[in-house]
């Protein structure tokens, strides 16, 4: 018994909440991809072992399950913080702002950069609580600033917004190349 | 000598030097903001410097790396809360300083140090050149092959009482590098049929989401929070005298930053824990130490200071990273196809001879500035929090869709940002799932081209060097079981002595187990 302890106490670490959560996940992870590891590599005739192209994948799959089954281990022999669904809760609270990073990403091509930009980031402001002048006229000039510094200045290659084309032939094309 | 007028032809040109001020300055002032860093800014900036010359983007990058911990120390003196990861070392000694009324003394030393820190790398660099470039050139495939494994090791080990995590997730950045279509025999790995995983993930992608993305949300999640400081009065040249009744301190802290940061996997931390604990063993007040002693103030800065010059040698003599930032840099060397290793040292030393001077030139740009604009910093640091990441995450994406205008990335790299919330909160190292992506395609392509020369076992045995760094694998991890089994037995004996009781609830975490 005390064998069993002071070896359990080898595994012991720092634990936070949702730790058990993450560490099941992650093996669960690995679990299906050492099931997927025969269909989605493969090993071919007449190769040496370490060029085959599952050798690699082989030898990840493998090491992460390892290592995940021993973090499991060091998960239910540590101490517990209590506080897994509030842990849990701010995980998916995470996904809202995920998600409307994602329809920033999908109004880009419509609406152009500029516009969507000042709009992302005011919306943001307005979300987070910050309802002063100040803040709002902050983050529509970060908004612009952060277009006229990548798109106008530094030419990185972000697509023009389809409604550009309805604009007076007189700015359409500086919208194009530089908005 | 003809490399070094290379180099400074190289650098003598108006857009490299405008680069060099961008990043420095821009290095500074994302350092002192709590909760941006050095990795988020490069990682949004990485893109956007592909369009430039290979040593202008790498100059801006350079200058950013360089200089984020330099005003790093402004917060972790003046708020207690460090500007990047590597100061809070710094919060030891420089917030008890301004808590006595020494803050102006505790930044002039802390700008001073890190000056010393970071010249005196550069200045062993050059030295070493010579070397470097006689050494590199024998290191073959198989060379290349054992120090990139050697560097998984060591980032794995480097996590003490984490290594598992550390290990899961190391591997995991093995796996992420095999995803997509294979280059050798064309055939698909981990794709499950989908076309959009044809073409692999990224390494920005990956970067990207779990540094910037998952701060940014970490941020806008987070309670808010408005540093206030005062104002620091006075000329900062000061701490430069009282450094030279300190260079004993500052040249071994030094020196020890630039062993580390040699290392692949070892870095920042390791080096101001050696250079903190030495100072301490040989101070006469040892007792000051983590309330406001000027020494452990000195090791600190020194040391976080010379690591970024010295992570380049690895990088560039063997193209291995030995780090987050210095894996993040090797692709602009990629985009450019200009390859480190040992073919660099051959054939384009005036390059390494010009980055070498962008790195001494920033470190005085960067003093010059920090003497000057120390309190406009300190209003910067005084952005709220949530508003940071809102501002964060406008950002990121400019970073990830520039990339190759893809969607499909954009949404990977929200999935690697909420990845990297939960790693962030859970105090799971991130760090190794980098390395892993960088260093597992390495071994990867290595270990297949240096497989063709062996026909047995004792052929790795068959070269200096490669016999060298197995030698070097096996040490390390030989001295981590002996370290694990020792204190294992050390438990087993305290056990039998009686000393470990059953404490419900209360049961002792061990740090220092795996």
């Amino acid at each position: 018994m005390t064998r069993l302890k002071t070896f359990q106490e080898l595994f012991k670490r720092d634990r936070r909440p949702g730790d058990l959560v993450f560490a099941v996940l992650f093996l669960g992870f690995c679990l299906f991809l050492l099931a997927n590891l025969r269909s989605q590599a493969q090993w071919l005739d007449n190769t040496a072992t370490v060029a085959q192209p599952a050798f690699w994948p082989t030898v990840a799959v493998i090491g992460m399950s390892f290592f995940a089954g021993l973090h499991l281990i060091g998960s239910m022999v540590s101490p517990r913080i209590p506080g897994r669904l509030k842990e849990g809760i701010f995980w998916l609270r995470s996904a809202e702002y995920a998600v409307y990073f994602l329809i920033y990403v999908w109004s880009v091509p419509i609406v152009g950069y500029l516009l969507s930009t000042i709009l992302f980031s005011l919306f943001l402001t307005i979300r987070l609580g910050y309802r002063s002048h100040t803040a709002i006229i902050m983050s529509v000039l970060f908004g612009l600033s952060v277009v006229l510094v990548f798109r106008t200045g530094l030419q990185v290659r972000i697509p023009p917004g389809q409604i550009y084309q309805y604009l007076p032939d007189s700015i359409r094309t500086f919208a194009m190349v530089y908005l | 000598m003809e490399a070094l007028l290379g180099g400074i032809q190289i650098l003598m040109s108006w857009q490299v030097l405008v680069a060099l001020l961008i990043g420095s300055v821009g290095g500074v002032i994302i350092g002192a903001i709590p909760g941006v860093g050095a990795a988020v800014a490069i990682a949004i900036l990485l893109p956007a410097t592909f369009a430039f010359e290979p040593i202008v983007g790498l100059t801006v990058l350079l200058g950013i790396y360089g200089s984020a911990m330099y005003g790093g120390s402004i917060p972790a003196i003046l708020l207690n809360t460090p500007g990047t990861p590597v100061n809070a070392l710094t919060t030891y000694d420089g917030y008890p300083m301004t808590k006595r009324g020494q803050a102006h003394r505790a930044l002039s030393l802390a700008y001073s140090a890190s000056f010393f820190g970071g010249v005196f790398a550069i200045i062993c660099l050059i030295l070493f050149a010579p070397v470097l470039a006689w050494v590199a050139p024998n290191f073959g495939s198989r060379e290349i092959f054992l120090a990139a494994l050697l560097g998984i090791i060591l980032v794995i080990l480097a996590h003490r009482g984490q290594i598992m995590a550390a290990g899961m997730m190391a591997f995991l950045g093995i796996f992420l590098s095999t995803i997509g279509l294979e280059p050798a025999r064309y055939t698909h790995r981990f794709t499950f049929g989908q076309g959009w995983l044809t073409s692999g993930i990224n390494l920005i992608v990956i970067v990207l989401g779990l540094f910037a993305i998952s701060q940014a949300l970490l941020l806008l999640l987070d309670k808010e929070r408005k540093p206030e400081s005062a104002r620091v009065e006075g000329s900062l040249w000061g701490g430069f005298v009282e450094l030279l009744g300190l260079k004993r301190v500052a040249g071994v802290a030094s020196s020890l930053g630039v062993m580390m940061g040699t290392i692949p996997g070892v870095g920042e931390f390791t080096a101001q824990f050696l250079s903190y604990t030495y100072a301490q063993k040989t101070s006469k007040t040892p007792e000051a130490f983590g309330d406001g002693s000027p020494e452990g103030l000195v090791a600190s800065e020194c040391a976080n200071n010379a690591v970024p010059a010295a992570a380049m040698i690895p990088l560039l003599a063997l193209g291995v990273p030995g780090e987050a930032l210095t894996a993040m840099m090797l692709s602009v060397f990629y985009v450019h196809n200009v390859i480190p290793g040992p073919q660099l040292f051959q054939n384009e030393m005036d390059f390494v001879m010009a980055l070498y001077m962008a790195m001494l030139l920033l470190n005085v740009i960067v003093i010059v500035f920090l003497l000057s604009s120390t309190n406009l910093l300190l209003k910067i640091t005084q952005i709220p929090t949530r508003f940071l990441g809102m501002m964060i995450l406008v950002l990121s994406f400019v970073g990830v869709y520039s990339l190759r205008n893809s969607a499909v990335d954009c949404a990977l790299a929200a999935g690697f940002g909420v990845f990297g919330l939960i790693l962030k909160r859970l105090n799971l190292p991130i760090v190794p799932i980098v390395l892993g992506v960088v260093l597992g395609a390495i071994m990867e392509v290595k270990l297949r081209s240096a497989i063709a020369r062996i026909n047995e076992p004792l052929d790795w045995f068959n070269r200096p060097i490669s016999v060298v760094l197995i030698l070097l694998i096996l040490f390390v991890v030989g001295n981590h079981y002996r370290a694990v089994l020792l204190e294992h037995r050390q438990r087993v004996q305290r056990a039998a002595d009686g000393d470990l009781k059953d404490r419900e609830g209360e049961a002792p975490v061990a740090p220092e187990g795996f």
